[in-house]
């Protein structure tokens, strides 16, 4: 008998643990012949307006809210959504009033309040929103969000609500271009249930926008809904759309091809060069707000020197831009010839052509200048990226060949991988970048103030070189206190070429965002943010 | 016996702790993990702290690693970035990495065993080899090949299966992932059953058994088959653990949203709470199944008594 009761031992055991498997829950979902599926990551942060700063989330939110601006998916215009009249006459207090008639999802009206207080949460430093620093331009924000020490206030002194449909911003300097920010995720309006019952406005978030949540499993996948009585002029044309979470954009792709996901809307690299055989005219490729650079240590006094302008500019010069984008990314990035992005249009402030020579691939002149400039710092170029994601390495390489061969020497550049996203971020913060480094810069709002200011401004929130130029900053506040459009584009421009002059950080390239599809959709495109225009897809 | 179990209980005490303290130190190696949480831009300042002191990452390390500990048994597993309970992450990744280890196991036990029943009584025929080549294939390709290969046939060329499992991922949706993160130790299994097939099918007792005159199936399965397995349960018992910690790849291909998964994310987003906690279950598992195989040796071999 003893035998037995040793069996009884382990099958006791082993009940255990098929219990655990048995208690899987099962997602239930819709599965409409007019809804859409769609590849989907998990986003790294709560799903909050001001706190989602990555495309993932941002995907959400743009379905299931509508802010006072909304960026036309084809011009990347900002155009009035909510927003009946913001007006201003000094380019510092603005008077908003939001359109009668809209309503969030669970019937409540919205109003300027549902502005204000969102605003108010969002800036509050007690709430942790990453994207805190938009309201920053809004008087009172260093009493709300100090940089160091308590908050003495909760609510920005700059924010007023001075009817049920009126508000007034007043700001903490001139900045012409406010109202064209007010169209980014971190100014959407919130309703009540946020505040009154936040867990459970987070495991389902309530919008305003032409989708409604259906249910959401955390880390797997997302039901949306078309929200019928939605208000807005840009009702969805599909029933739905499943959000479904992949690990590896590989396996979404392989899953279009079968036919059981509608759309993947990241096309990993190494399969565009099957895409056009695989899925003919169902691929897209469009530029998208995102440039990327190398960006340099000017915290490092012999990246500082008057010499070593001349080298960087050599460096840019010694990259064959074409080459690479040719060979390594088929195409679906364009050699880049400014520091802005071709979504821009020229009315925005893209100028083709702006870098000049000194983006030219030369590398007869790259080593002369280089040579002039006294030399590669320390005598080797250490590129620094981050190996975990986004196909870096293969870049770099490419970069640093390019590089030696201009240079004629095997040595002169060298790639510098560091393991994770987090660490390489974690190292930048702390300045301990031994040369240049990857800068990948996707635009907030499509405007040519946020490819300058938070990149070079001194002590900007993402001018991790920490370059500083007076004539810069001087050219920047002229042009966020211009009134006219035009005279700021140009002033920034102006901008611009200080940060040519200087070489401030080497554009490389500007990306395209690609997605293919399945032949149930139609009308399906991108926005300058790289995001499937949702509402526009028909199903069937 | 109970006593035996209470001290193997006992020693895992120490594993446990030296095990999850090696982890929390290694993800902590890795630098600051809010840096990761704002994108391409810096965090600002104020934020970052408060972030900190919120997760606990201010505090010096092992003083982290000691509440860490203290909330652990209280069943307070922490918060992962993106506000999610790491109990109700594990909730979600676990039975769906149990269901697809099963599927693993219960392929290597029918499959690998039969396999090394069938060989280890037949050495050296057409049959023997055959299959031996074929384990030789199976252990020599790695994983990932395997895994796009099937994919890629069975699930676009031939449409028989998805391509990807969905997020409910029963067990009839785990059939072919089971098969991928299975084929290397079922090649072991095969290969270990059939050497000590063979080995043990010369000697006394099984020439005894025969003498008496018990059907040939009596012989193999009650007498060969039993004393044969005590290897075999050792290597299945062991594997499941590495199973579950090895599925990373295999979910990855199959899109499973399972335990290596969750770590994957976790490594990546340098989250030290997801992913020593998962690491923690994980150590568990794999004393806990270590046990249960050291149990199982009374069950096959009567003679080996746990004093």
């Amino acid at each position: 008998m003893r035998a037995l009761r040793h069996a009884a031992w382990a099958a006791g055991a082993g009940v255990a643990v098929l219990g655990l498997a048995a208690c899987g829950g099962a997602a239930s979902g819709s599965s409409g012949s007019d809804v859409l599926s769609s590849s989907w990551g998990d986003p790294q942060n709560p799903l909050e307006p001001a706190n989602t700063n990555e495309v993932q989330g941002g995907k959400v939110l743009d379905m299931v809210f509508r802010g006072l601006k909304r960026y036309d998916p084809r011009t990347a215009r900002a155009e009035n959504m909510l927003a009946e009249k913001i007006e201003t006459t000094d380019s510092q207090n603005f008077t908003i009033t939001v359109k009668d008639g809209w309503k969030f999802s669970n019937g409540e009206p919205v109003g300027a309040r549902s502005f204000v207080d969102a605003w108010n949460y969002g800036a509050s430093l007690r709430n942790n929103q990453k994207n805190a620093y938009f309201f920053g331009y809004i008087e009172g924000y260093d009493k709300v969000h100090p940089t160091s020490g308590k908050q003495t206030a909760d609510t920005l002194s700059g924010l007023k609500v001075t009817g049920p449909r009126t508000f007034t911003v007043r700001l903490n300097q001139k900045f012409s271009s406010f109202p064209d920010t007010l169209g980014y995720v971190a100014f959407d309006p919130l309703p009540r249930a946020f505040f009154t019952d936040h867990a459970a406005w987070l495991s389902k978030p309530v919008g305003n926008g032409p989708y409604t949540i259906e249910s959401y499993t955390k880390g797997s996948a997302m039901y949306l809904k078309r929200w019928d009585a939605y208000p807005g002029p840009d009702k969805a044309h599909n029933g739905g759309v499943t959000l479904q979470v992949y690990t590896d954009s590989n396996t979404a792709y392989t899953d279009v091809l079968a036919g059981n996901l509608d759309l993947v809307d990241d096309v990993p690299a190494n399969q565009l060069k099957n895409v056009k055989t695989d899925l003919g005219g169902r691929y897209i490729n469009t530029p998208a707000g995102i440039i990327q650079t190398l960006a340099f240590p000017f915290y490092d006094p012999k990246w500082n020197t008057s010499g070593a302008r001349k080298v960087r500019t050599g460096l840019s010069m010694a990259i064959n831009r074409k080459q690479i984008t040719d060979t390594i990314f088929r195409r679906t990035r364009t050699p880049a010839t400014d520091w802005t992005s071709p979504v821009l249009g020229t009315e925005g402030g893209y100028q083709a052509g702006l870098c000049g020579h000194a983006c030219d691939y030369d590398p007869v002149e790259a080593k002369k200048l280089i040579q002039e400039g006294g030399g590669i710092p320390g005598g080797q170029v250490k590129i620094t990226y981050n190996a975990d994601t986004g196909s870096h390495k293969e870049w770099v390489d490419a970069v640093c060949n390019s590089v030696n061969n201009a240079l004629g020497n095997d040595r002169a550049c060298v790639g510098n991988p560091i393991g994770t996203f987090a660490d390489f971020r974690n190292q930048i913060g702390q300045h301990r970048m031994p040369g240049p480094f990857r800068a990948g810069w996707q635009m907030d709002y499509p405007l040519i103030q946020d490819f300058l200011q938070p990149l070079y401004y001194t002590d900007a929130s993402s001018n991790d070189g920490k370059w500083s130029n007076k004539q810069f900053d001087k050219l920047v506040d002229q042009a966020n206190a211009e009134t006219d459009p035009r005279k700021s584009v140009r002033l920034f421009q102006q901008a611009e070429g200080v940060v040519r002059d200087n070489m401030a950080a080497i554009p490389l390239w500007y990306q395209n965002g690609s997605a293919g599809y399945t032949e149930r959709l139609s009308h399906v495109a991108l926005n300058p943010f790289s995001v499937p225009v949702y509402d526009e897809i028909k199903v069937g | 016996m109970g006593r035996y179990v209470v001290r193997r209980l006992l020693q895992m005490v120490p594993v446990f702790f030296g095990a999850t303290l090696l982890i929390f130190l290694m993800v902590n190696v890795m630098g600051d993990p809010v840096a990761g949480l704002c994108g391409e831009r810096a965090c600002d300042p104020a934020t970052a702290a408060q972030l900190k002191r919120e997760f606990g990452l201010d505090q010096p390390v092992w003083q982290q690693y000691a509440t860490y500990m203290g909330n652990v048994f209280t069943g307070d597993f922490g918060t992962a970035f993106n506000g999610q309970k790491v109990t109700e992450l594990m909730a979600t990744a676990f039975p769906v990495t149990v269901r697809l280890t099963i599927v693993a196991i219960l392929f290597e036990i029918v499959i690998g065993i039969t396999l090394g029943v069938v060989t280890g009584l037949r050495r050296g025929r057409p049959v023997d080899t055959t299959v031996l080549v074929l384990t030789l294939v199976v252990i020599s390709v790695p994983i990932f090949v395997t895994g796009l290969l099937l994919q890629l046939l069975l699930g676009v060329q031939w449409g028989w299966i998805r391509p990807s499992v969905p997020p409910e991922a029963t067990f009839a949706q785990l059939i072919v992932p089971g098969l991928v993160l299975a084929s290397v130790s079922l090649a072991y299994v095969t290969r270990l059953t059939r050497t000590s097939i063979a080995e043990n099918r010369r000697s006394d007792y099984v020439r005894t058994a025969i003498a008496k005159g018990l059907p040939r199936r009596r012989v193999v399965t009650r007498h060969l088959l039993r004393n044969s397995l005590i290897p075999v349960v050792t290597f299945i018992g062991t594997d499941i653990g590495a199973l579950m910690g090895g599925a990373i790849l295999t979910e990855r291909i199959f899109n499973i949203h399972g335990v290596g998964y969750q770590l994957y994310q976790g490594i990546l987003r340098q989250n030290t709470q997801t992913v020593v906690g998962f690491v923690t279950v994980l150590v568990l598992v794999f004393l806990v199944a270590n046990l249960l195989v050291d149990l199982l040796y009374a069950v096959l071999d009567p003679r080996i008594r746990y004093a």
